[in-house]
């Protein structure tokens, strides 16, 4: 049990915190492609500064990213030894069409991309940058496929080994605590495994999430140049481009999120229970915007709007959507607990679900955010379509530039609380309806050995984490090599943010 | 595509065999790659200058996290293939992966960081953690390879059975110091390609020594596997032709030095890429058909066949490979040749 907890601990921090890494690299990397492939066909040098200096910021994520990735892989054989010897037929194909398209291809160009501005032609070292990011997406998509074939499962069949004899075993198999170690899943259609009913939506959703994230990156550091009254020309045209992409995102991801949820009601009810926290199954079933859930009475306190949780989930605002009276079904407990009665096995139904409070909690988190994210995107896009957003003379803008400085954690605490509804919303299942999380850790590893590379991991990631924001912020400091045309103001630096921010930057004043 | 689904159709009785080579040549590719820049990790607290050191580090600069990837890949290629293999090494090798992960990082962290502030204290500090890094990170691939060749306790589930401690044993320690002295040698002859006047001269007069080093450790250590690993032992005189591999692979070794000594760097250099390989063909041609050797229960042993993947994916992972690997290797060589030539310092270096 020790081992399973600690485990678990050990596997959430380290893709968190790996998370924070890819959808910058994923973001930035299409910003980069917009950024350079406007250089090239404008000629306008200023869009190469663009791309020249988010290249430096790029490749500082990038090697956090790198490095924090490895672990992960390394993680699937050193704490989950048997859900890796259960899954490999089919989750290995998924990481290593990852290993060999994705991250070879964004290794490969990456040094050109970095270092190889002098050493190649602009052409080529444009087609080097759409390499990389084309490779960080394919890194997304594999993943995604591996991850939400563990959360619906399709193409494969059960298979048991034993004594050197395979027995295939039926669809409605039901794995036994004593088939652990020699029953294992085997691909039956490689197309089916990838496209298995939910990983389309998800792997939208990502990406759009991974494109927020990139351009509120560039839309924080921009704000922040443009209340210093610093590379004016240079943060004007980077917000720009970064706002427009935000914006478009918004569109899309608030599409893509309606579906991803729609998947959910679908494919995990029970998910979906948790994450409204619907204890009884009744008509017009309410959608919660915030609130709190009493687990212990099965009582949701929050604020409801009735009927809105059965309109999006089957735009019908009658039906109700099921809850945990009837999750999981009468069928699904008696198969597997079978000659129990009826009352008995009502009393077992728990056991099947999810913590509760967690999946609601970060569900909303996201929500919340998330539309937080979409109404900044949509309302800097409207400033700067009136040609507001950059006139720093005004102090109600510097305030407005003040909230984008801080806008780049938005889409980030969206990207985390997404996954930690997606994977707690999961549970007691690592692959879902047919393998639990319990099964499925390394048996030979001891509490000690987890307990102590988790306390490594703590310190080392912090470190690592100091080491990125220390790169991070000597690269905003030093900001874009700035030619003549925009001179820096001599008094710059001597007036803190703070002043800065009431007074406005003496550029600032100048320019308007 | 006709061609090709013939072409898979003929070759699958094969299938575990041709994983056992791919997976094999991945971590081939892995260590003639990294093993350099590891290698150059190693060497680097031997010069003393600022300047020169820089030199080192911006020989690897381009190359050195696109050479990780082959470590990536080559995981993801053995879970892939053989998933019960991936499981039994890497839950039992935990303490020395965490740590190689560790060490890995704290190099990445110390590359990136070195450059960013001119104190003489602040530099010599990630000098340090950079060396200390590379050194510490071959050592533990040299301790897995080790216990890996003596063979470590399995059950019969194939479950690690010893505890970290048992995978600190003399002869594997042994083989860490083997691999650290392997990859410096590598290192050396990619550092003489790469550098030029005074410093150059000074990194060639390492290389025999270097050479030396590790031909000394390395017949040591086969020596002492007649002893500690007498299955393995069995199998070499068993297959004799292994001696001849072994001639070839010393033959190369011998041509690297003569290669340095005439200036034809480039060719030392893949030489020495050759010299690698062979190294570890010669392993795998011993250890065929494990994949990890049961130590004192060989019966328990998981070998190719009874930890591989359904035919199925294997083949699907041929796809891959056929799709995949020649890309790869394309726009590798296109980078290197990019970025070929002697290491001077700009404006972009560390
Ligand atoms: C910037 C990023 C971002 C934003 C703005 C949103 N999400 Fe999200 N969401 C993610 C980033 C994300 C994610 C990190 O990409 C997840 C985690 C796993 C996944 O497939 O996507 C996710 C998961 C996820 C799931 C769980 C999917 C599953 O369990 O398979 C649901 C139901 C939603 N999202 C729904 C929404 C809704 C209704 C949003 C409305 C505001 C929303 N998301 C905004
Ligand atoms: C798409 C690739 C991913 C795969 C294949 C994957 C797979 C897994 C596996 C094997 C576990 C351990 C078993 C378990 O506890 O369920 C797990 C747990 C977890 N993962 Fe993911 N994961 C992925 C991405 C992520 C990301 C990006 C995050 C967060 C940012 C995340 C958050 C978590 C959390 C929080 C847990 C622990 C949840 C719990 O056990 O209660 N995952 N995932
Ligand atoms: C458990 C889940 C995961 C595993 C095992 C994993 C594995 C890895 C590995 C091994 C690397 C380093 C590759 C290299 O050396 O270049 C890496 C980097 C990367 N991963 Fe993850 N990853 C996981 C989750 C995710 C998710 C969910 C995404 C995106 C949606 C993602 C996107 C990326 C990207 C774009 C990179 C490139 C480097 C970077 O930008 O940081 N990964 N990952």
């Amino acid at each position: 049990m020790e081992v399973e907890i600690l485990a678990r601990i050990q596997f959430a921090f380290t893709v968190a915190f790996h998370y924070i890494y890819p959808p910058l690299t994923m973001g930035l990397g299409l910003l980069l492609v917009l950024m350079e492939g406007t250089f090239l066909v404008t000629g306008d040098r200023l869009y190469h500064r663009l791309a020249h200096f988010w290249t430096r910021v790029f490749a500082v994520i990038f090697s956090i990213g790198t490095a924090t990735g490895i672990v992960m892989e390394f993680e699937f054989g050193t704490n989950w030894a048997t859900y890796s010897r259960f899954v490999g037929d089919i989750f290995g194909s998924a990481l290593a069409a990852e290993g060999v398209f994705a991250f070879m291809l964004e290794a490969g160009f990456l040094s050109l991309l970095l270092f190889g501005w002098d050493k190649v032609g602009k052409k080529t070292h444009f087609f080097a940058t759409c390499m990389v990011c084309l490779g960080s997406h394919f890194s997304a998509i594999w993943i995604v496929v591996a991850n939400s074939w563990m959360q619906t499962p399709a193409g494969y069949h059960l298979e048991l080994l034993q004594n050197g004899v395979r027995t295939i075993l039926p669809p409605d198999y039901i794995l036994q605590a004593a088939d652990i170690g020699h029953v294992r899943a085997v691909i039956d259609s490689f197309w089916e495994m990838v496209f298995n009913p939910s990983s389309l939506q998800r792997l939208c959703h990502v990406t759009f999430g991974t494109w927020l994230a990139g351009s509120f990156l560039v839309i924080s550091v921009s704000a922040y140049y443009l209340i210093r009254g610093r590379h004016r020309r240079f943060a004007e045209a980077s917000m720009t481009i970064a706002i427009f992409l935000a914006a478009a995102t918004s569109i899309f991801q608030s599409i893509s999120a309606d579906a991803t949820a729609r998947g959910v009601v679908q494919h995990q009810p029970i998910k979906l229970a948790a994450m409204e926290g619907v204890y009884k199954t009744e008509p017009y079933t309410p959608m919660n915007l915030f609130g709190f859930v009493d687990t212990a009475h099965h009582k949701v306190y929050s604020i409801q709007i009735p009927g809105l949780l059965s309109l999006l989930s089957f735009h019908n605002i009658k039906q109700p959507v099921p809850g945990f009276d009837q999750l999981p079904s009468d069928a699904f407990l008696a198969a597997r607990h079978p000659g129990k009665s009826p009352q008995e096995l009502a009393a077992l139904r728990p056991q099947y679900w999810p913590k509760v409070q967690g999946v609601f909690q970060t569900y909303h988190i996201m929500i919340i955010f998330g539309s937080l994210v979409f109404g900044i995107a949509f309302f800097s896009l409207f400033l700067w379509w009136r040609g507001w957003l950059f006139r720093t003379d005004s102090f109600l803008i510097r305030l407005w530039l003040f909230l984008l400085v801080f806008s780049v954690l938005f889409p980030q605490i969206c990207n985390q609380a997404g996954w930690f509804t997606a994977e707690m919303g999961r549970q007691p299942w690592i692959v879902y309806n047919i393998l639990k999380t319990s099964q499925a850790f390394s048996k030979k590893v001891s509490s000690d050995q987890v307990l102590g590379s988790l306390l490594l991991f703590f310190a080392v990631y912090s470190l690592l984490f100091f080491a990125f924001l220390y790169l991070l912020n000597r690269k905003i400091q030093h900001g874009p090599d700035d030619p003549e045309e925009d001179p820096e103001p001599l008094e710059d630096g001597e007036h803190n943010f703070l002043y800065q921010l009431v007074m406005g930057s003496d550029s600032s004043r100048s320019s308007s | 595509m006709h061609f090709l689904s013939n072409l898979l159709e003929t070759v699958t009785p094969y299938y575990t065999i041709i994983w056992f080579v791919l997976v094999g040549a991945l971590f081939t590719g892995y260590s003639m790659l990294d093993g350099f820049d590891l290698g150059v990790g190693v060497l680097h607290l031997l010069v003393s200058k600022d300047e020169e050191r820089r030199i080192f580090l911006n020989a690897i600069g381009p190359v050195w996290d696109g050479n990780e990837v082959w470590l990536v890949v080559g995981g993801g290629a053995l879970f892939a293939a053989f998933p019960g293999a991936y499981a039994t090494v890497f839950s039992s090798f935990y303490m020395p992966f965490i740590l190689l992960l560790f060490f890995l990082i704290f190099r990445a962290v110390a590359i990136e960081f070195r450059s960013k502030e001119p104190s003489p204290l602040w530099r010599q500090s990630w000098d340090i953690l950079f060396a200390v890094g590379s050194i510490l990170s071959s050592f533990m691939l040299g301790i897995t390879l080790g216990n890996l060749t003596r063979g470590i306790p399995l059950d019969a589930e194939g479950e690690f059975m010893g505890t970290f401690w048992d995978l600190l044993n003399p002869y594997s320690l042994f083989m860490g110091i083997t691999v650290v002295a392997l990859f410096a040698m590598h290192g050396s002859i990619y550092l003489v390609m790469k550098t030029e006047g005074a410093l150059q001269e000074r990194v060639k007069s390492w290389v025999p020594y270097l050479i030396l080093l590790f031909v000394a450790c390395y017949f040591t250590f086969n020596f002492s596997t007649l002893f500690v690993s007498s299955h393995l032992a069995k199998v070499v005189f068993s297959r004799p032709w292994i001696f001849g591999v072994l001639a070839v692979d010393m033959f190369f070794l011998w041509k690297v030095w003569s290669f340095v000594k005439k200036g034809k760097e480039l060719i030392a250099f893949l030489c020495s890429c050759i010299m690698m390989a062979l190294l570890l063909a010669t392993f795998g041609l011993t250890y065929y058909p494990n994949m990890v050797l049961s130590y004192p229960h060989p019966e328990n042993s998981i070998t190719i066949f009874n930890s591989a993947s359904t035919p199925k994916t294997l083949g699907l992972l041929c796809i891959i490979v056929i799709l995949g690997v020649p890309m790869v290797v394309s726009y590798t060589t296109s980078v290197y040749w990019i970025f070929r030539g002697k290491t001077r310092l700009t404006d972009t270096s560390y």
